[in-house]
């Protein structure tokens, strides 16, 4: 299973996660800072998640594996 | 060759193929990925043209966005002036973040989305103006200018009546062709027109992102109406020119492409993947992004001494082949979204969520609205911007 957490000291908030995984990141309506949605994404997820923390510009997205 | 020697005279212009960086680029990557080039200015700067050196830079705050401070690489020898109160695109740390995160909201991936039927209303009447027209038409008249410049109208709150006053001034602004009295005239319009736009707001504010920050931030005496101003050009320079030209070397890319132009309509999903293939393939911002370093700091096995230039050419690594494999080719199922083609770091574009609902929008009615639509000329006799800071097409002539 994948966990997933966003560091809000890091992100500077135009939602490129929110665009490639909207069913796990969403954004606050008022400085649009990452936060995530659903923490333990099945295995379909895999892929955006991993496409996001890749494309994060800050690096503000870890993904871990637990079983 | 000594650490400090010059590689190259940059930035180089020649082309061998229109759809792809100079060539010498490419060998630079390869040899000498960090090197040394002369500017037109007559400084030099550290070129760096691997992806993962152009994100480390981008991303580190040891590398500074103020064009005012010394060693910054300049292209052209011009007097250093202060950056402007709200230029943030060209401020570091908090006070950038200060103004940034007044936008961010506004923004978010929720808001563009709701511009979707905005864009593709846009979109539509262009289209329609085009079919009007009758072929051969310039899809960069007719389709690439309008498009973002309505659309920053709508992002803006300027009134529809009002969209032809405003595209005329941006017309003028970003057309190579106008003088400099014709230039300077449209520069005072504009920012007559932004001034007198906030006093409307003011009076009778609507959901439009010139209102919320009147409200917002304006108001409680957070910004200053000269500010205010300066954020409403930047997004206006900041969103026309690359959207624009995207618009036109997409549309030339897919066409000249026919496998990869059927792939990219067969739906929404596949559109997206081919706008994200577009953006990294043909990256406008050819000339990269500049900074200075603040402190020693080693990129890619090499030292930058504090007060030297660095230039972060996105476009070389969007071809970085250990990144993307195959780099050269336009594969539009590639499915990557972790190119620079918006940069990288904290200056990352703040609008590019609203760049690629158009560019998804405009290139899926263009194609499904004409869908016989070619170039009425070979590549070979289609104008290039060659020297421009956005690369792109200045006409593309079609028929359908
Ligand atoms: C395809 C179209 C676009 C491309 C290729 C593009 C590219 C870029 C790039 C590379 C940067 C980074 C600048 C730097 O690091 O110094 C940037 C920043 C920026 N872009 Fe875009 N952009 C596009 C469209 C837009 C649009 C439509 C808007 C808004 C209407 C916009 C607003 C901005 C702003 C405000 C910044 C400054 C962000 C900051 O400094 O924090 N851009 N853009
Ligand atoms: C109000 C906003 C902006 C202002 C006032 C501004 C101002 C300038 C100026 C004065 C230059 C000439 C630099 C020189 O001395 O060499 C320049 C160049 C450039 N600008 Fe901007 N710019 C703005 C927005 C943007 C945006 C949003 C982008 C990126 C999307 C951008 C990318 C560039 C690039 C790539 C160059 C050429 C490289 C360089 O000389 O630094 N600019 N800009
Ligand atoms: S991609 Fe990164 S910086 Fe951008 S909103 Fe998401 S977490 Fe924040």
């Amino acid at each position: 299973m994948l966990r997933i957490t966003v560091d809000p000291e890091k992100c500077c908030g135009a939602g490129t996660c929110v665009l490639i995984a909207p069913e796990v990141f969403d954004q606050t309506d008022d400085e649009g800072l990452a936060f995530v949605v659903c923490g333990e994404p099945g295995p379909e997820q895999a892929d955006s998640v991993y496409e996001a923390a890749l494309a994060c510009p800050r690096g503000a997205i870890t993904v871990t594996e637990q079983d | 060759m000594t650490k400090d020697a010059v590689s190259l005279e940059f930035p180089l212009t020649a082309r061998t193929c229109p759809f792809d960086p100079p060539g010498r680029y490419a060998e630079l990557r390869a040899t000498a990925p960090v090197s040394r080039v002369a500017l037109p200015s007559g400084q030099t700067a550290w070129l760096l043209t691997r992806h993962a050196d152009v994100r480390a830079v981008l991303d580190d705050p040891r590398f500074s966005s103020d064009m005012s401070r010394p060693g910054f690489p300049h292209l052209y020898p011009k007097p250093v002036e202060p950056v402007l109160k709200g230029t943030f695109i060209r401020m570091d740390g908090e006070e950038h973040a200060h103004y940034r995160r007044m936008l961010t909201g506004l923004f978010s991936v929720k808001r563009i989305e709701a511009m979707r039927p905005f864009v593709e209303q846009v979109v539509e009447d262009c289209l329609d103006r085009m079919a009007a027209h009758g072929a051969p038409a310039d899809i960069v008249r007719e389709l690439a200018y309008p498009v973002p410049s309505r659309v920053i109208c709508g992002l803006l709150g300027v009134p529809h009546e009002d969209h032809a006053t405003f595209g005329g001034y941006l017309n003028t602004l970003f057309d190579g062709s106008s003088d400099q009295e014709q230039f300077a005239a449209a520069k005072a319009g504009l920012s007559t027109y932004l001034d007198a736009l906030i006093s409307e707001k003011e009076k009778a504010p609507e959901d439009d992102l010139i209102s919320v920050l009147v409200e917002q931030q304006y108001k409680p005496g957070r910004l200053s109406r000269q500010e205010l101003v300066t954020i409403s050009w930047m997004l206006l320079a900041a969103g026309h020119e690359t959207t624009a030209h995207m618009i036109g070397l997409g549309a030339l890319t897919l066409m000249e492409n026919p496998d990869q132009l059927a792939e990219a309509t067969r739906g929404p999903a596949a559109m997206a993947d081919a706008v994200e293939e577009l953006l990294r393939h043909q990256t406008v911002m050819q000339l990269g992004m500049t900074r200075v370093a603040v402190a020693d700091a080693e990129i890619g096995g090499t030292l930058i001494r504090a007060g030297e230039g660095v230039i972060a050419l996105l476009s070389l690594a969007n071809r970085d082949p250990d990144v993307f494999p195959d780099p050269d080719t336009v594969d539009v199922t590639r499915g990557a979204r972790h190119h620079v083609a918006f940069g990288f770091g904290p200056h990352q574009c703040l609008g590019h969520s609203l760049a690629r609902l158009e560019l998804a929008v405009v290139f899926d009615r263009l194609f499904r609205r004409f869908p016989g639509i070619r170039p009425t000329v070979p590549v070979a006799d289609i104008r290039f911007r060659y020297d421009a800071i956005v690369y792109g097409v200045a006409e593309l002539p079609v028929e359908w």
